[in-house]
């Protein structure tokens, strides 16, 4: 099969997912509180039957329940979300202002996750039982075990306000005026302005919360690294690699660790979505003005609508990262086209 | 008599065969460090719920303006809050509600997982079809968001938080246990009690169940952390308990503003972090001890 026919049947097999994401969605948003009308409207506006019939009409609450769920369906395509309780405007366009800064602190995350994940995993299966190993391990079960929520508050205590280290919470100190906004990534819209203040102060202030929200990936990514490169220094090629004579590094980096990483690639982009679970609780703690934070607000007013738009945003991101992940599998392993 | 005999004789070796086992079993997690110390954590941590009124000095929800916001000291070991509670009663005595919080949450989503993807697994066809339709879809949400939304339409509370969990968590189990099933189903030992006639719900309960819970239970030991996690984070955002309770999550979110006041959300903080990492330990000395592939890796 060729890699077109592949990412062609993967994207296919998209559709029921999809499908089941929108019900279940639909299920949470419009079956579970006991009167989704009384979720959205005021008190005062439940009293206006104008409102009330003009509110159940354009979400269909007055027409068969399937019906209802195609209207949600086809709202969702044409972007309607609803409008935001807590911000008063829709949900569409809060989720558009507050998706790029959570996806900085993702995209910053999955970078110390892979970084310092896989030479954490390569060196405690290089060496096994020996203290690099132990400590990897007890680094990444104490990873996989601290609330991020915590481990923020606690750097944060001893970093930023008995060290004075690292910046405290937001995005850029106050002193700097932010970059012209073109991606909504301080980071990236500094860089495109040039301005290299306000690029450093982002990248300090960003550091440390995407530190927090890695820990958790980094420790299975190291663990999931560390057995497979195992599995793969106990192949037959690799006793063949060692006896021809090659170096042991040109061994480890070029001939091991390449097919080891094939596992660990799956991990790192099934992490995606604990990444932007976890960045609800690290936005919440660092003021990072971004979705997670947009729900916890959305939460405190029980915004049912709003706090369904950020899980459907997160939902879909996740399908779709689950999908490039399949593509560049299918890159990185020809046996997997062949074999589908 | 004959037959009673020999069936006496069966049963005393299959007892001593479990016996057998359960030493081998308790030997192995003897010599596992990791598991020991899980273990040895957990049960201090189990003491201590239990007897958290009897052994705490001060009644946790108890408020002291007096002593507000005290660093540690002699009389107040972990300070006090805002309200002059003392945290160290608080964290001792919200170990009776965190513990139980995600032991019960993964019993539930196992006990569910396991039936719904044994049944799914066991019978295929079109039921099989729904049932990870179904699962696919709740996995393709991120738990706490998905637990997040769930709560906040049943409205905010301890117990739609554990039903919120229980609906994020079932379909991994669903997923493990549906996989067993297939592999055990096609094994001679079905076949042979589907021979000689017995019946469907029977081998299903007799046969395939108790061959195929090892993984599940590692799962769900180490997966007790996370209902944990989960359920501290629904607190954290105010999706949980509600203010007076001593939740950890509660407890670490009344905190969260207060640098110079490190202590608040510092110590409930600790004391999840030790019940997660035994739980843990615990988990991943099980699944060296239960699972003979990873066995002879090692």
């Amino acid at each position: 099969m060729r890699l077109w026919q592949y990412i062609l049947r993967r994207i296919v097999f998209m559709v029921p997912l999809l499908i089941s994401v929108t019900l279940m969605a639909f299920i949470v948003s419009h079956l579970v509180p006991a009167d989704p009308l009384g979720m959205v409207l005021s008190e005062r506006a439940m009293n206006n039957p104008e409102i009330v019939q003009a509110y159940r009409e354009r979400w269909g609450l007055d027409k068969p329940l399937h019906m209802q769920y195609l209207i949600y369906v086809w709202n969702l395509l044409h972007g309607d979300f609803g409008d935001s309780i807590a911000t008063q405007r829709p949900i569409l366009r809060d989720l558009a202002q507050f998706l790029p800064a959570t996806l900085e602190l993702t995209l910053a995350a999955m970078v110390f996750t892979i970084f310092l994940g896989i030479p954490f995993g390569v060196l405690a299966a290089l060496y096994r039982d020996r203290w690099p190993d132990h400590l990897t391990r007890v680094l990444s079960t104490i990873g996989v075990s601290v609330p991020v929520f915590w481990l923020g508050l606690l750097l944060l205590n001893a970093l930023y306000f008995h060290l004075r280290l690292l910046p405290g919470p937001g995005r850029l100190d106050p002193y700097i005026t932010p970059p012209p906004t073109r991606t909504g990534m301080i980071t990236v819209d500094s860089l495109l302005a040039g301005d290299w203040r306000a690029f450093w102060s982002a990248l300090r202030h960003l550091f440390l919360p995407a530190l927090v929200l890695g820990s958790y990936t980094m420790g299975t990514v190291s663990r999931i690294t560390r057995s497979s490169l195992l599995d793969v220094l106990a192949q037959d090629y690799i006793r063949t690699a060692r006896a021809k004579g090659l170096a042991e590094w040109t061994v480890i980096l070029r001939h091991a660790l390449r097919n080891a990483l094939i596992p660990t690639v799956t991990v790192v982009g099934l992490s995606f979505g604990d990444l932007m679970s976890g960045a609800v609780l690290t936005e919440t703690i660092f003021s990072w003005p971004g979705m997670g934070r947009y729900a916890v607000l959305a939460a405190s007013y029980l915004d049912l609508q709003a706090i369904m738009g950020v899980t459907l945003v997160i939902a879909f991101t996740y399908v779709v990262v689950n999908l490039l992940v399949d593509i560049l599998y299918a890159i990185i392993d020809p046996r997997i086209q062949v074999g589908t | 008599m004959t037959n009673t005999v020999t069936s006496t004789v069966w049963t005393l070796q299959r007892g001593e065969a479990t016996r057998g086992r359960v030493r081998a079993a308790w030997r192995a997690l003897r010599r596992n460090r990791a598991a020991l110390i899980g273990a040895f954590i957990l049960l201090v941590w189990f003491f201590i719920a239990l007897t958290a009124p009897y052994i705490i000095p001060y009644d946790p929800d108890q408020q002291n303006l007096a002593d507000r916001l005290q660093p540690p000291n002699i009389t107040h070991w972990f300070g006090t809050d805002e309200l002059g509670r003392d945290i160290f009663s608080r964290v001792l005595y919200g170990a009776r509600i965190s513990i139980p919080i995600g032991l019960i949450v993964v019993a539930l989503s196992s006990l569910m997982g396991m039936f719904v993807g044994g049944i799914s697994g066991y019978i295929g066809g079109l039921f099989d079809e729904i049932v990870m339709r179904v699962a696919d879809a709740v996995l393709a949400f991120p738990s706490l968001v998905l637990a997040m939304a769930i709560t906040a339409a049943l409205g905010p509370s301890i117990n739609n938080a554990m039903l919120a969990i229980v609906v994020v968590l079932w379909p991994t189990y669903a997923r493990v246990m549906r996989g067993q099933v297939l592999a055990i189903k096609s094994m001679e030992f079905i076949e042979a009690a589907h021979a000689i006639g017995v019946p469907n719900w029977r081998i299903f309960l007799r046969h395939v169940l108790p061959n195929s819970y090892t993984p599940i239970l590692v799962k769900a030991t180490l997966d007790v952390g996370n209902a944990i996690i989960i359920a501290a984070g629904l607190s954290f955002i105010g999706l949980g308990a509600v203010p007076p309770t001593p939740e950890w999550g509660a407890m670490i979110s009344m905190g969260r503003l207060k640098f110079a006041q490190w202590w608040i959300a510092t110590f409930p903080g600790l004391a999840m972090f030790t019940v997660i990492i035994g739980f843990n330990f615990l988990g991943d000395g099980l699944r060296d001890i239960l699972d003979p592939r990873i066995r002879r890796r090692a």
